[in-house]
């Protein structure tokens, strides 16, 4: 059975089952390799995108049940034009393995779309899903209070 | 044309070679004779490189591995420092497996000293045995070992570089070298004329590369300072590439499932259902379990979980209790070691109050955020592997011993990995995928193990317990006499990898106990041995991991019996044995403002460990909430000798304390019918950012030798914490995790 995705603005033809979870499609079918299997169960957040702008775990949603526009770690920046919050997440250093960063930043971007000034309460119940074995939740804290400010500047 | 030119230095020389379009300079240890990495073309020269220039510029070729810790950056700076060019310019790429790269600090541990009171001559000796790592093969990234290892070698090779670069220039200008200066990757003749390195690589290949000295650190522009890291940007966009992430042309996915009964045999299965299921290639028999070859690796693992299964059992007791009876029973066996006896550890001291306290440390799982998998193509006559890997070595030769190959027909890729905390040193999934892939000849496959599988079998930090008596006298500690048993950890890793068990006392299986720096006049450590087969192996901190927990949490029950304020009767032990170490006791104590008092709803705690050369000490405030304890607040003080990068090691600070304090809050690997009762991240806690605590670092320079930064800060966390949970409810717990007797905020 053939799906249809849009993905970063670009649309895919998909020859998969649609009880085949979007994470798998993006990383095996797309060869979209940022967004990263971490649990397979909801519990890590490593595999959060956006759909419609809402984050996601990506683990969690069947291919046939998609229904919107994908965005994925790719999607908002590249090396050479990042968004804001890649930005931010460089100027703070937040990577250590880097392995759960793709939807640490995808989760914190859904985030600021919603709430351009969030507390330090609200980052923490809005990323308490995302898991960083390397402990860098100081870092991201920060790193998002940079990124909400720069983009209420812009 | 063959030619290498070299220079010696200390105990190591550099060598130039030439390459296509530029010039190659690195480093050969003591014999020349281990094989080389690099295949040498006709006319050529072969040697173990560490930094390439040619008409793209410079690369350094980082023979360690990138797990998070930012070694790759660090590495660089220690080139660009001396080369004069921009950290950002450097390109890195890991090295091949060599054993010319082996690790020399890895080593240096077999000596007998508790490191702290490393004399001058011992220091030099124990350099001098950090040889004997080449014979096995130890170009392993591990034991906090990278800048100890790379600190000289890295700056003699960026310095070599640069000299004859402008030697090149000299010759090229008709001027002396000595008029010429570099800056940003050229070099500057005395009229400001500039040469680019890569203009002059070619021709530097034909140089003797020059006597070099080293530059004094007050010179220093990049070590020092906190460098951008050179994987940030990558690891921000998605663009870094993880073993995980491989994908070639042609490539099928795979999992595996294997006996959970760990070490135990498959009877029987049966794949009739799974070979229907869609998108499925095969399924493989690997002896111990099975593989599902298919077209996506979520079908895979549908398929994998669809194949009906007779275990055999595990060949270690089936349940937690079992297991951890084999490791008391060790107790009644003579000690493995007694690595500290000082005075008379026997005899209670006349009018001396005696304490006694026997505690428990769980197994424990890496849960690195990338799970276990590789990738591996191979077409009969070689095999191409894609692995994040601590041990290049031992992994091409595991890859090639299961494919059946030599080992220069096995190509072995140790790209960027996410976590390793020790887990992957070992080889398991390496040769898994090249099992799969040897099946599945000239079909590029990758290997991806469900989280479960991957919890469900590490090799754990083993279960340890101890029984430590003690005695107080005058306020101050007069008697501590500690046993420890673990299962062999040590044996059984290096066996894995080596293929030999080291014989004899395991200095490691009692690290930072035995090592720390305390005048306490009779004072005994003794390391047992548990014959247990549950797979154990390296765990960040290894057995200080566990050590520091027992050895801290007792003193501060000294202390307290004695009627003392915990830091400063630590403080008072080691200011006279180890200043450096005082000295980050004595800063956490003006960071946290430690009056020793706290008011209700409030604990403190203070820890402190000695591990991988580095003292690191910290204290830790909870608070009582309504919806349990809160972890509020730490204070970090640790004492590097030499900061290459000092924010780099509060990040590895903070993100060591955070991966012992999940351990201590939460970590916990249970048995039954010998399996491995958790499954998951639901399973298997850990710190989220809510309850992580708000965070302060110091890092010291007074120490005398460099020291490790990547495993020290895990230590200490645990004690500090169950020490701060005292003060907040006096309830003293002896065993981890602390979520059996505390309710935390979760």
């Amino acid at each position: 059975m053939v799906t249809t995705l849009t993905v970063n603005g670009t649309s895919h033809q998909i020859d998969l089952p649609g009880d085949v979870p979007l994470l798998w499609v993006l990383r095996d079918a797309i060869g979209l390799t940022g967004t990263k299997y971490g649990c397979g169960v909801a519990a890590c957040g490593a595999c959060t995108v956006h759909i419609d702008g809402q984050a996601v775990r990506s683990c969690q949603v069947a291919l046939g049940d998609v229904s919107g526009d994908i965005t994925t770690i790719e999607g908002i920046g590249t090396p050479d034009a990042m968004a804001a919050i890649q930005d931010a997440w460089v100027t703070h250093q937040v990577a250590q393995c880097g392995f759960c960063q793709s939807g640490q930043i995808m989760m914190a971007a859904a985030l600021l779309a919603q709430n351009p000034s969030p507390d330090d309460r609200e980052i923490d119940e809005t990323m308490s899903g995302n898991l960083c074995r390397c402990g860098t939740y100081p870092r991201i804290r920060a790193a998002i209070h940079t990124a909400a400010e720069q983009l209420r500047k812009a | 044309m063959s030619r290498i030119k070299t220079i010696a230095r200390r105990t190591f020389l550099i060598t130039s070679a030439a390459i296509v379009g530029g010039v190659a300079f690195g480093t050969y240890k003591y014999q020349q004779d281990a094989p080389n990495p690099l295949t040498a073309g006709k006319g050529e020269a072969a040697l173990n490189p560490f930094v390439f220039i040619d008409q793209s510029g410079v690369t350094l070729i980082a023979p360690r591995a990138e797990m998070g810790q930012g070694v790759y950056t660090t590495w660089a700076a220690l080139i660009a420092e001396e080369l004069d060019v921009e950290l950002a310019d450097i390109r890195v790429l890991h090295g091949p497996p060599a054993k010319a790269y082996f690790n020399s600090a890895a080593m240096q541990d077999v000596l007998p000293g508790k490191g702290y009171d490393m004399s001058g001559f011992m220091h030099s000796l124990s350099q001098v045995i950090g040889g004997a790592g080449k014979f096995f093969d130890l170009q392993v990234t591990g034991g906090s070992t990278s800048m100890r290892d790379g600190f000289d070698r890295m700056r003699v090779a960026g310095a070599t570089a640069r000299e004859t670069l402008k030697q090149a220039a000299a010759e090229r200008l008709g001027v002396e070298r000595a008029s010429l200066s570099t800056k940003g990757g050229q070099v500057i003749a005395p009229d400001g004329t500039a040469i680019t390195y890569s203009d002059l690589a070619e021709a530097a290949a034909l140089i003797d590369p020059p006597k070099v000295t080293l530059r004094d650190p007050s010179q220093w522009r990049i070590l020092g300072r906190t460098q951008p890291r050179v994987d940030m940007v990558a690891k921000v966009t998605g663009t870094a590439k993880y073993a995980i992430d491989t994908r070639v042309d042609g490539m099928r996915f795979a999992t595996l499932r294997i006996n959970p009964k760990l070490g135990g045999a498959m009877n029987s299965f049966d794949a009739s259902e799974a070979e229907k299921m869609p998108g499925v290639d095969r399924v493989i028999d690997l002896g111990t379990g099975i593989a599902v070859v298919a077209s996506n690796t979520w079908l895979a693992i549908q398929a994998a979980e669809a194949v009906e299964i007779d275990w055999g059992d595990a060949p270690y007791p089936p349940d937690t209790d079992g297991i951890f009876a084999r490791i008391d029973k060790a107790f009644d066996s003579d000690a493995n070691s007694a690595m500290r006896d000082d005075g008379d550890a026997d005899t209670l001291p006349e009018g001396a109050t005696l304490i006694e306290a026997n505690y428990r440390a769980p197994f424990l799982a890496h849960a690195t955020m990338e799970p276990m998998n590789a990738a591996a193509f191979y077409t009969g006559d070689a095999l191409e592997v894609w692995a994040g890997n601590q041990s290049p070595t031992f992994t091409q030769a595991a890859c090639a011993k299961a494919a059946g190959l030599e080992n220069e027909a096995v190509r072995l890729h140790t790209p960027v990995m996410g976590g390793g905390f020790g887990r992957r040193v070992e080889t398991d999934f390496s040769v898994y995928a090249t099992r799969v892939a040897v099946a599945m000849k000239g079909i590029p496959v990758q290997v991806t193990w469900t989280r479960e599988e991957d919890m469900r079998h590490d090799f754990y930090r083993s279960g340890a317990l101890a029984r430590f008596r003690g005695a107080v006298k005058d306020g101050k500690a007069v008697l501590m006499d500690g046993q420890i048993s673990a299962a062999r950890t040590t044996q059984q890793a290096v066996n894995r990898l080596a293929g030999m068990s080291p014989g004899g006392p395991d200095k490691g299986q009692v690290d930072g106990a035995f090592n720390q720096p305390y005048a306490i006049p009779n004072y005994r450590i003794r390391g047992y041995l548990a014959d247990l087969e549950v797979p154990v192996g390296f765990w960040r901190s290894v057995s200080a991991s566990f050590n520091g927990f027992f050895h801290d949490t007792f003193l501060d029950e000294m202390a307290h019996a004695a009627g003392r304020d915990p830091l400063e009767f630590r403080l008072e032990l080691m200011r006279e044995e180890h200043p450096a170490s005082a000295g980050t006791l004595e800063a956490v104590r003006e960071m946290s403002g430690w009056t020793g008092k706290t008011p209700d709803g409030v604990g403190r705690g203070v820890g402190y460990t000695y591990s991988f050369g580095t003292p690191v000490a910290q204290v830790i405030e909870v608070i009582d909430t309504a919806d349990g304890i809160r972890i509020n607040k730490a204070w970090i003080a640790c004492d590097v000798g030499l900061a290459l990068d000092p924010g780099n090691i509060e990040a590895q600070m903070i993100g060591g304390m955070i991966y012992g304090l999940s351990a201590a809050c939460f970590g916990e690997i249970t048995f039954y019918e010998g399996e491995v009762e958790q499954f998951n991240f639901p399973d298997y806690d850990v710190l989220r950012m809510h309850n992580t605590p708000v965070t302060e670092v110091r890092v010291l320079e007074a120490n005398k030798y460099m020291g490790g930064v990547g495993e020290p800060g895990t230590p200490p966390a645990m004690p500090a914490l169950g020490n701060a949970l005292f003060d907040l409810t006096g309830t003293r717990a002896r065993e981890l995790p602390l979520s059996k007797t505390f309710d935390f905020v979760l």
